[in-house]
């Protein structure tokens, strides 16, 4: 299957990027370097009517800069859509991605230990014999002639499965996150009554599987949170929702994308290719490389309160988008940013975000990337896009990557 | 050379345990911390400036 179902604007389509962006357009995300170094060069920061008035900032100086602004800028609402979620500061509706402080400090301690790196690093088996048998599948296909696709037959599968064994949550139900994940990230120009029905859809989805953990307690992570201590009391369950909501979505389709992203880049650079298939010493400095040319995600922010930054009048509750991926190719922060140099050793990308909403999972999900590059170039070293750039899909929205990655195995 | 982490810019990247874990080790929260007093021997000079070079949020310096 493809199964890419490409979200439909309620705008219609971008023909100016500098006055009228839409990150929901289609050609947004294929198209976004060359959009980012063309607003770079007109306007450091644009604006668009979209979405009730959004914000794009694409320098790494301003990026940080709002990153680290958490009175002007609000992190209660950080997906841009047709609607602003009700939910109010400083706790937001999936915690603590959308809490201000200082209830996200407290927040954030309670989710930190299960994402550390010590803990995180007890998955890598699991991770590789899961990438195994996803290849072991590729392999058979591609050894009868037929073309496999990178991202749907092994990137997608990897953070979905991982993250609903540590959730402790069906894993039957994988298709099923993925369709969440695609309601709430990709599909953002919906009519706002139906951005309002795929949260109610998940609402009640998570609800479910919370009450089955309290019929059923077992050592997960949904568990730990029904168990753990937020100011010295056990989280209510709504809450507890609200953490979970972020675990579910946040971790799927932004590592999906960063594993895509970096098997693109080697079906599209030999050199690189077999550079790391015969030196694996290097991965771990590729891998970073990978992160910062490929930065999958860009976050967002709602404007707190009116202010002029530098020159743009914010008004309450317009958004602001925050590439991190713009900011991370930046020529004033990096040599040579516009290149992908696989031995990059300084390299101070900010593909995890800046600041006090540093990437929750960014332990398991460059665990995750390692291991899916390794094994994919040592399962296959030689391999190229089956249909050329044609044949890639790529995301609609904050998270970019390929959705579709047909590739030929040599 | 002595190498140091400042715990109000640390929000636990894990840069540096990552690229020099004999100089860094990790907290249970994922938070940074320099091993030992933070003195540097001679042949890991490199990776400490490596790691204060990837630092994403310029926590680490690097001291005579």
């Amino acid at each position: 299957m493809t199964g890419y179902d490409a979200p439909k604007s309620i705008y219609g389509p971008v023909t100016d990027w500098v006055t009228d962006f839409d990150h929901g357009d289609p050609q947004y995300n294929r198209h976004a370097h060359a959009i980012w170094a063309e607003l770079r060069d007109k306007c450091p920061v644009a604006h668009s009517e979209r979405y009730g008035g959004t914000w794009l900032p694409v320098t790494h100086e301003l990026v940080r800069e709002i990153a680290y602004d958490t009175e002007n800028f609000t992190s209660r609402a950080v997906v841009v859509s047709t609607e602003i979620p009700l939910d109010p500061a400083p706790i937001g509706g999936a915690p603590p991605i959308t809490s201000d402080p200082p209830f996200h400090h407290e927040a954030r301690r309670v989710v930190l230990p299960p994402f550390s790196p010590k803990k995180i690093a007890e998955w890598e088996p699991e991770i590789r014999r899961l990438c195994n048998e996803l290849l072991d599948e590729m392999e058979a296909e591609a050894k009868i002639g037929l073309t496999v696709d990178a991202a749907i037959q092994y990137a997608q599968h990897i953070p979905v499965n991982v993250i609903a064994r540590m959730l402790g949550f069906p894993l039957e139900d994988q298709d099923l996150f993925r369709e969440f994940v695609h309601d709430l990230l990709e599909n953002i120009n919906l009519d706002p009554q139906d951005r309002i029905s795929a949260f109610e859809r998940i609402d009640a989805y998570v609800k479910a599987q919370i009450d089955d953990h309290i019929a059923n307690p077992r050592d997960d992570l949904a568990g730990y949170l029904l168990d753990v201590e937020l100011f010295g009391e056990k989280i209510p369950h709504e809450l507890v929702g609200g953490f979970i909501l972020l675990l579910l979505v946040a971790g799927i389709d932004t590592t999906w994308s960063a594993i895509g992203s970096s098997l693109w880049h080697l079906a599209t650079h030999a050199d690189d290719r077999r550079r790391l298939a015969s030196d694996p010493s290097l991965m771990p400095t590729a891998i970073e490389e990978f992160l910062r040319a490929y930065a999958p995600v860009t976050m967002a922010r709602l404007v707190a309160k009116d202010h002029d930054f530098h020159g743009c009048p914010m008004k309450k509750d317009e958004w602001v988008l925050l590439p991190f991926p713009a900011a991370n190719l930046d020529p004033a922060e990096f040599p040579d940013a516009d290149r992908v140099l696989i031995d990059r050793a300084e390299n101070r990308h900010s593909a995890f975000g800046l600041g006090i909403h540093r990437c929750l999972g960014s332990n398991l999900a460059r665990l995750e990337l390692r291991v899916a590059v390794e094994e994919f170039i040592k399962r296959f070293p030689d391999f190229e896009l089956a249909h050329g750039e044609e044949g890639v899909v790529w995301s609609v929205g904050q998270i970019r990557g390929p959705r579709a990655l047909p590739v030929r195995i040599a | 050379m002595r190498i140091h982490v400042d715990a109000q810019k640390c929000q636990g990247h894990n840069r540096c345990y990552a690229l020099a874990p004999e100089l860094f080790d990790v907290d249970d929260y994922g938070q940074a911390v320099v091993i030992g007093d933070g003195n540097v021997p001679p042949e890991l000079v490199e990776r400490a400036r490596l790691a204060v070079a990837n630092c994403p949020e310029f926590a680490i310096t690097l001291s005579e």
